[in-house]
């Protein structure tokens, strides 16, 4: 029972981190229905630039806990802005010139520009891993038995209460911007219908370039996220966290917030559960499997609306 | 033999969450006769097509093919690619559907693919080259050379399907859906967008598939002239219902089809209204009960 | 970058500024952060080494590149004619049709002679069956993605059951290449039907990522089932092909010996050459032959429009689990022929940057054409290869070639499509009319 809580509360936290990478895959899928393959990516970059930041403001252990919360505020409001420009200019560069063209093209320039940041940070940063000291420590113990088999615990850690506090913040404040902004109504309008929102005075063309900006500035919290909560970072962490997110955010329903908020829970569970219980090894095969049977069983995902086909 | 019962239509009902776009529709399509379902837009005319062709599942109803040879097929059963290889029948669709990408005669000789396919031995034959698909092939080629010939279009045989103009697109899909040897050709608007010219090429097209092939055809149009001129038998739509059915004479003659289609002369539309009103309320009633 | 829309823009020489400003301040924000600090693992901790020469030089680099093109491609007035007038694109467009009847044959009688040409060394033969391998699995999946239009991320998948079929049959049954090969290749067909079955109802993108899926678990398996594929570790001494049962060995019995030649390594190459570039046109032939006959066409049917499919009596399920199968099969030959000529295969092998060259191949190439396949591979493989020496570059400048090759030319280097029959004149089809697969 213990180890069950435990185990719920490290899904709930890798959840949160895949939830806020399919965010983006989501978005993007609803307003040009197109996988933005380098989506993951840029969460390598939104990782790479935390670091990047945490290490010039010489952030470690030791730093007092008020100077803790205004450096990582600092280091998160630089890594969403540098990671959006980097959204930004890849779908600039990379997919603005193909809108309205072949379905294909963008997605190979989708893979083109995840091979190019892949080795773009590669080659800057270095290929070997890179190391964080841990920033946040301790925690609480939230159950506790002894028996005759020796003492269970069940904790959460600051680190953990962090990402889901952040991560609930970050769901609220966006469902609020779709939901009551000009820009919301304005992305809602172009995943409608795009030919009819630029007839009514929506400029189509910006509201896409931000919505890929939002897309990586939240990949950017889960980059920070994923760097605070493993400690270690590679190039190559974009490639599979990505796919486990577009699989979240498909697995929800593509197109739905919520959907990638719960499709994310779900992977996250999923995968922590599996390495709890079964093995650690396949548990990315546990995690493609339950997307293979979403698609088959339910093919609109859990939070989308079904697809009738028009003949 | 014309005249008997070839697609039975029984309490056909299609509902789409709360909307009902198809209620309660029953009719008979004839053997070598032209059926035409008319409505005003968004009856459900559409949706019947859909339904017997296998592309929705009616919520309720039987509809029911029979052929010559006495088998009897129950379309809503079965699974859309087997209504047009068993069952017999052929569509055509409102946005015509051709594969654009390929040419005119290649397009026909997929219409073809089930005789090709076991002519080709499953494709294993055909690859060493062995059994008879040679022979086979040249016969579809001929037949799709009878079909190009009817519909005009012998000229355009190699070029790319979504290079032809409008008019020819939808003769194209007709011969297409008829290479299949259909006994029941299901027209969604064939002759929507045509001019005048284009439109009586249709006309004869329609006539000699009925009269020379024995094939019945069932037609969706707008176009009264059409339907006017060539149907033996009208069946009226209206919200999903059938508000008439009978020979174009009678139909001509129907009040509720004048009220409901056909436009109305200016002193009558207050009380043609009204009428509209109350064939709607019976109609909505039915629908809910 | 903000404005490129308008070429006109380029002509204001204050909206010139203001475009090259906000292009400075980005490329500062993306080069500024990423190269110019780089951090450094030190003895309890990282450190941060600053590089601004190196940022500073490639801001300016996007700056002053910004500045050429808006001075050059995007600054000639509407209608003006195009920069490369009717050349490279009208010569590309002439190699898939008038001189594509030419330029195949070409192709064909100068790759059986490539290994007797005085300039043929060791290095060429080797590119050679490498490139061969690609084209072999590019026209594999070209049948997948090109003819049916099923978008299939994990194509590598099969090649890896092909490899390791081959590598376990041969290893522990010692069967022979020749029996080994057809088998590697029915096996990879009957995992492509098996993985096929429940995900061909799905529609283009979701195929696509559950095909991914797909052929990253096969990996993981590969990876963690040790005690049979040897896990990481991969699988070695993998039997190397012989000459129908006479090995490539030096002294009595052997190749050279038996043939009364002196004994070279070459002999052993030259025949893997030739292996795979009989492998390669067994597939072309048999993709050329399948065109032609209902299955072929009920493939490009399905690409153009399923639903007419449906309506014309052809069983979509079927039409899609041949073509995923047949795709397969190849990509399972391909595997086998991999693992003979390596005598060593390990996942790393198959990772999904395989199944992406190879997509990469068939859309670069031009949707289901087959001389497009060829060129693409030689100019993917063949570029990776004189990028050798920049050894860190070669995979950035792939993958930027992978771009600016896309927003070239999105519908591929050759975008005509071939009838597969004709009644009186044979007139190809502007690939501006063939669609994609998924109605698009
Ligand atoms: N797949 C579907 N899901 C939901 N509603 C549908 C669907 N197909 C049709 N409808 C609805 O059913 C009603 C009937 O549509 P249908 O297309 O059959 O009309 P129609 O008579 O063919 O009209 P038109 O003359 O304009 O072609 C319409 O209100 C339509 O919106
Ligand atoms: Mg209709």
């Amino acid at each position: 029972m213990e180890y069950f809580v435990q185990q719920l509360i490290n899904g709930i936290t890798l959840g949160s981190i895949y939830g806020l990478i399919a965010i983006g895959y989501t978005m993007v899928y609803g307003i040009v229905g197109m996988i933005n393959f380098a989506h993951g990516d840029i969460f390598m970059v939104g990782s790479f630039v935390s670091l990047i930041a945490i290490t010039a403001l010489g952030l470690t252990a030791s730093t007092g806990l008020g100077l803790t919360i205004l450096a990582l505020i600092l280091v998160l409001i630089f890594a969403m802005l540098i990671a959006s420009v980097y959204g930004w200019t890849v779908e600039r560069i990379a997919y603005r010139p193909l809108r309205g063209s072949f379905r294909l093209a963008p997605l190979i320039t989708a893979i083109g520009m995840s091979i190019v940041l892949q080795n773009f940070v590669q080659i800057a940063q270095g290929a070997r891993v890179k190391p964080l000291q841990p920033i946040i420590q301790d925690g609480y113990t939230i159950m506790r038995r002894v028996d005759d088999q020796g003492e269970f615990l069940v904790q959460i850690s600051n680190m953990q209460i962090f990402i889901i506090v952040l991560t609930t913040l970050l769901m609220v404040v966006f469902s609020l911007i779709i939901a009551r902004t000009p820009l919301g109504r304005a992305q809602r309008a172009c995943e409608q219908d795009r030919k009819m929102a630029a007839l009514s005075g929506i400029n189509v063309d910006r509201t896409i370039s931000l919505t890929f900006v939002m897309g990586a500035a939240l990949a950017a919290v889960a980059g920070l996220m994923f760097l605070l909560y493993y400690g270690v970072i590679d190039f190559f962490i974009g490639f599979v966290a990505g796919v486990k997110a577009f699989t979240a955010a498909v697995l929800g329903g593509i197109g739905s917030l919520p959907g990638a908020m719960l499709g994310g829970m779900v992977i996250g569970l999923i995968e922590t559960f599996w390495s709890a219980y079964f093995s650690i090894e396949y548990k990315d095969v546990a995690a493609f499997a339950m997307l293979a049977l979403v698609l088959i069983f339910l093919p609109q995902g859990l939070l989308g609306k079904p697809e009738v086909e028009k003949v | 033999m014309a005249g008997d019962a070839l697609l039975e239509v029984e309490h056909l009902t299609m509902r789409f969450g709360g909307l009902t776009a198809v209620d309660d529709l029953s009719f008979v399509a004839r053997r070598g006769e032209i059926t035409a379902l008319i409505g005003p837009n968004g009856a459900g005319k559409t949706t019947v097509f859909n339904c017997l062709t296998g592309f929705y599942k009616p919520t309720v109803g039987r509809i029911t093919m029979h052929h010559e040879t006495g088998d009897t097929f129950l379309l809503e059963r079965m699974p859309d690619f087997q209504i047009p290889r068993e069952a017999k029948v052929a569509r055509t669709f409102q946005n015509i559907r051709l594969f654009g990408g390929m040419t005119v005669l290649e397009n026909l000789m997929v219409a073809q693919h089930n005789p090709l396919m076991r002519a080709s031995g499953f494709t294993f034959g055909g690859v060493l080259g062995i059994g008879g698909y040679r022979a086979a092939e040249r016969e579809a080629v001929e037949l799709a050379e009878y079909w190009l010939d009817k519909a005009g279009l012998m000229a355009r045989a190699d070029d790319a399907a979504g290079d032809l103009p409008y008019g020819d697109q939808r003769r194209l899909e007709i011969a297409r859906a008829m290479c299949t040897g259909p006994k029941l050709l299901c027209l969604d608007e064939p002759a929507a967008g045509l001019n005048p010219r284009e439109s009586e090429e249709l006309n004869r097209l329609l006539l000699f598939i009925r009269k020379e092939r024995d094939v019945g055809i069932l037609l969706i149009e707008h176009d009264m002239s059409v339907v006017m001129g060539i149907s033996d038998h009208i069946v009226v739509l209206d919200y999903g219902a059938k508000i008439a059915d009978g020979t174009p004479e009678q139909i001509r003659n129907d009040p509720k089809v004048i009220a409901a289609y056909l436009g109305v002369e200016d002193e009558e539309v207050e009380e043609v209204e009204h009428e509209i009103e109350e064939t709607a309320a019976a109609a909505g009633g039915e629908g809910t009960a | 970058m903000a404005s490129a829309a308008s070429p006109a823009s380029a002509r204001r020489p204050a909206k010139l500024a203001a475009d090259l400003g906000v292009t400075a301040l980005l490329s500062l924000a993306i080069f500024g952060t990423m190269v110019g600090l780089r951090t450094e693992t030190i003895p309890g901790g990282l450190e941060l080494q600053p590089q601004w020469t190196s940022a500073l030089a490639l801001a300016a680099v996007a700056v002053v590149g910004r500045l050429v093109l808006h001075l050059t491609v995007w600054s000639r007035p509407e209608g003006a004619p195009p920069l490369l007038p009717m050349g490279v694109r009208a010569r590309v467009e002439q190699a898939a049709t008038g001189t594509g009847k030419v330029f195949g044959p070409a192709l064909l009688v100068f790759a059986l002679l490539l290994p007797f040409l005085p300039f043929t060394d060791r290095y060429i033969l080797d590119l050679s069956i490498l490139v061969l391998t690609y084209v072999m699995l590019g026209w594999g999946l070209n049948i997948v993605v090109g003819l049916a239009g099923l978008l299939d991320l994990g194509y590598v998948a099969f090649y890896a059951v092909g490899a390791y079929s081959y590598a376990l049959l041969a290893m522990h049954f010692g069967w022979s290449f020749w029996l080994c090969l057809p088998l590697a290749g029915i096996l990879a067909a009957f995992w492509g039907i098996i993985l096929g079955f429940p995900v061909l109802r799905l529609r283009g993108d979701y195929l696509a990522i559950v095909t991914l899926a797909f052929g990253e678990i096969i990996r993981i398996v590969l990876l963690n089932w040790y005690w049979f594929t040897g896990g990481p570790d991969g699988i070695s001494g993998i039997p190397r092909p012989s000459f129908f049962g006479i090995p490539f060995d030096r002294g009595e019995g052997g190749f050279a010996d038996t043939f009364g030649l002196d004994f070279s390594s070459m002999h052993r190459i030259i025949f893997l050459y030739f292996l795979i570039l009989a492998l390669a046109l067994l597939t072309n032939f048999v993709t050329m032959r399948l065109r032609r006959l209902p299955i072929g066409r009920a493939w490009e049917a399905l690409r153009e429009d399923e639903i007419a499919c449906r309506s014309l009596g052809l069983n979509t399920t079927s039409v899609k689990l041949t073509a995923f199968a047949t795709g397969a099969m190849f990509g399972g030959f391909a595997g086998a022929f991999f693992a003979t000529r390596q005598g060593f295969i390990s996942p790393e092998s198959f990772t999904f940057i395989e199944s992406a060259l190879i997509l990469a191949i068939v859309v670069l190439g031009g949707m289901g054409s087959q001389i497009g396949v060829v060129i693409a591979s030689v100019a993917l493989i063949g570029g990776f290869e004189v990028f050798r020496e920049a050894e860190d570059f070669r995979m950035l400048i792939f993958g930027v070639a992978m771009v600016l090759i896309m927003i070239w030319r999105p519908r591929g280097l050759i975008a005509t499509r071939e009838p597969s029959i004709f009644l009186r004149e044979k007139k190809s089809v502007s690939g501006a009319l063939v669609a994609q697969g998924e109605g698009h």
